[in-house]
C-alpha cells in the first residue's frame, strides 16, 4: 500500500462515519515493514546529438492536482508512525513567479521552480509502500492488517 | 449463456483457477480494454487524476489507466483475483474490500471512479444478513462522499434485467448523484453495454456523450420499422434490403463491408 494512500483511508465501519477519529488509521510502527522502490527512469532522445538519456519519471501533473488535497497533519501523523520525523511541520508551499495562470509556458516554469520538492514528494508518497503490517481505527479499535501490500479491510459480519 | 452471479458469491466464484482463467484469457482482456477505453472517454479527464477502480480484479482495467498516466486505487472482495494482480505488479494500489460495507475514503479523495462489469454483484444477497437494497445505498452513499465535488462516477455492468437498472439507478439518485445509463449497440443481444454515467453535484456538462444515442429515439425508429414492415416485402428492391441488413447488423456493432456504388448490383452478364 503507497504512502499516498494512507492520506485518504479511514475505517469501514458504519458508525465511524461520523467521527473525527476515524481518519488517519494509527499505523503500528512495530509490526509495520516499509519498503521503497527507486524511481522508474524513463528513455529520451538527446536533442542535441541524439543519444539516449534516462531520465527519473516523476508524476509532475498528478502532484501538482494532489497537493492541495493532501492533509498534511495526517501525513505528519502517520509518518511518525511509521518512524520518520524529519518531515517538514507545515505543508510545503509551491513557489510561484508573478501572476499564476493555467498556461502551459507558466505551467512549466512551476514544475521547473518546484522540481526538488515535487521530487521529494513523489518519493515519499508513490514510491514508498507499507508492504506487512497492521492498522488500527482509533474510534472503534478495530484492526486492520496488511499483507503482501494488501490491507484486508473486510468486516466481520457484526460490524457490516 | 449462465450468469456468474448466478453461481457464487464473488469471493467463492473467483477462486484461483477461475481468476487464472479470467485474468489470461485473451478475448476477456480485449473486451475489459476496450469497456475501459470507453468509460474513460465517457469520464472526459483532461489531466492525470487520482481514479478509484471499484472491482478492480486483477488490474485489468488498472492497466488502461497507468498507461495513461492516472494514479488509481483499486478494490476487490475475491482475494484470489488481487493475488493475480500481485503477480502482474500492477501499478496502482489494491485493497481487498466489500464494495456493499461501504467505501473507506475520508471526502472529496478521488477526481473520478469507474467500475468494469462489477456493480450488477451489488444486487445479489449471498448470506442472510446480507440485504441488496441497503448494501446499493452503502455503496452510492460513501461513493458520493469519498468524490470530489463534480467528481465523476462511469460503471459499465450487466444487468440481470430493467428491474436491476431501475433498482441501481434509484439508489444511485436517492444518493444525490445525477446523471444516467449509456446504452452502447442497443440493437444487439452480444454487444449491448450498460454504462452507468453520474456525476456528483449539478454540472453534467463536462462529461463526454459522444456516440450516446437517446432512448426517445430508438423507441420511434422502432414503431416506425413495425409500420413499414408489413408493407416491406412488396415494396423494397434487393438493392434496399442488402442496405438495410447491412444497417441493421452496423446498429449491433458488427464489421460491415463500407457501401459503394458496387452495393447491390447485379453482376455482369458472363457467357
Amino acid at each position: 500500500m503507497k504512502f499516498l494512500t494512507t492520506n485518504f483511508l479511514k475505517c469501514s465501519v458504519k458508525s465511524c462515519d461520523i467521527s473525527n477519529d476515524s481518519f488517519p488509521l494509527k499505523y503500528n510502527g512495530e509490526t509495520c515493514k516499509i519498503e521503497q522502490t527507486p524511481l522508474d527512469t524513463v528513455t529520451t532522445t538527446n536533442p542535441a546529438d541524439g543519444s539516449d538519456i534516462d531520465e527519473e519519471y516523476i508524476n509532475y501533473e498528478f502532484l501538482l492536482g494532489i497537493i492541495d488535497r493532501l492533509d498534511w497533519n495526517a501525513v505528519l501523523e502517520v509518518a511518525q508512525d511509521l518512524g520518520n520525523t524529519s518531515l517538514p511541520a507545515s505543508k510545503p508551499s509551491l513557489t510561484m513567479d508573478g501572476d499564476f495562470n493555467e498556461t502551459s509556458a507558466d505551467h512549466n516554469t512551476m514544475i521547473n521552480n518546484n522540481k526538488a520538492l515535487l521530487r521529494d514528494l513523489q518519493i515519499l508518497l508513490m514510491q514508498t509502500n507499507i508492504v506487512e503490517g497492521d492498522m488500527k481505527c482509533k474510534n472503534c479499535g478495530h484492526v486492520y492488517y496488511i499483507k503482501n501490500g494488501i490491507p484486508n479491510l473486510l468486516l466481520p459480519p457484526h460490524l457490516a | 449463456m449462465s450468469r456468474p452471479e448466478d453461481l457464487a458469491p464473488p469471493e467463492v466464484f473467483y477462486n484461483e483457477s477461475e481468476s487464472s482463467k479470467y485474468t489470461t484469457n485473451t478475448r476477456v482482456q480485449h473486451i475489459q480494454a476496450k469497456m475501459t477505453l470507453r468509460a474513460l472517454e465517457l469520464l472526459n479527464l483532461e489531466k492525470s487524476s487520482f481514479i478509484l477502480d471499484v472491482g478492480c480484479g486483477s488490474g485489468l482495467s488498472g492497466e488502461i489507466l497507468s498507461e495513461d498516466n492516472h494514479v488509481w486505487c483499486g478494490m476487490d472482495i475475491s482475494p484470489d483475483m488481487l493475488q493475480q494482480g500481485l503477480e502482474r505488479e500492477v501499478d496502482g494500489d489494491i485493497m481487498l474490500q466489500d464494495m456493499g460495507q461501504g467505501i473507506p475514503f475520508r471526502a472529496g479523495s478521488f477526481d473520478a471512479a469507474i467500475s468494469i462489469s462489477a456493480i450488477q454483484w451489488l444486487c445479489n444477497a449471498d448470506t442472510s444478513y446480507n440485504d441488496p437494497k441497503q448494501r446499493l445505498m452503502r455503496f452510492f452513499n460513501t461513493l458520493f462522499g469519498c468524490l470530489k465535488k463534480n467528481g465523476k462516477f462511469v460503471a459499465q455492468f450487466y444487468p440481470k434485467d430493467d428491474s436491476q437498472t431501475d433498482q441501481i439507478l434509484q439508489a444511485s439518485k436517492i444518493a444525490g448523484f445525477s446523471g444516467g445509463l449509456v446504452v452502447d449497440n442497443p440493437e444487439s443481444k452480444k454487444n449491448r453495454k450498460y454504462y452507468l454515467v453520474l456525476t456528483s453535484g449539478s454540472g453534467s456538462s463536462d462529461i463526454n456523450l459522444q456516440g450516446a444515442t437517446m432512448d426517445e429515439n430508438n423507441a420511434n425508429d422502432l414503431k416506425l420499422q413495425r409500420r413499414l414492415k408489413k408493407n416491406k416485402k412488396l415494396q423494397e428492391s434487393s438493392k434496399n434490403f442488402i442496405q438495410r441488413k447491412k444497417e441493421l447488423m452496423r446498429k449491433r456493432g458488427r464489421n460491415v463491408a463500407k457501401d459503394s456504388k458496387y452495393t447491390g448490383r447485379k453482376r455482369k452478364y458472363r457467357f
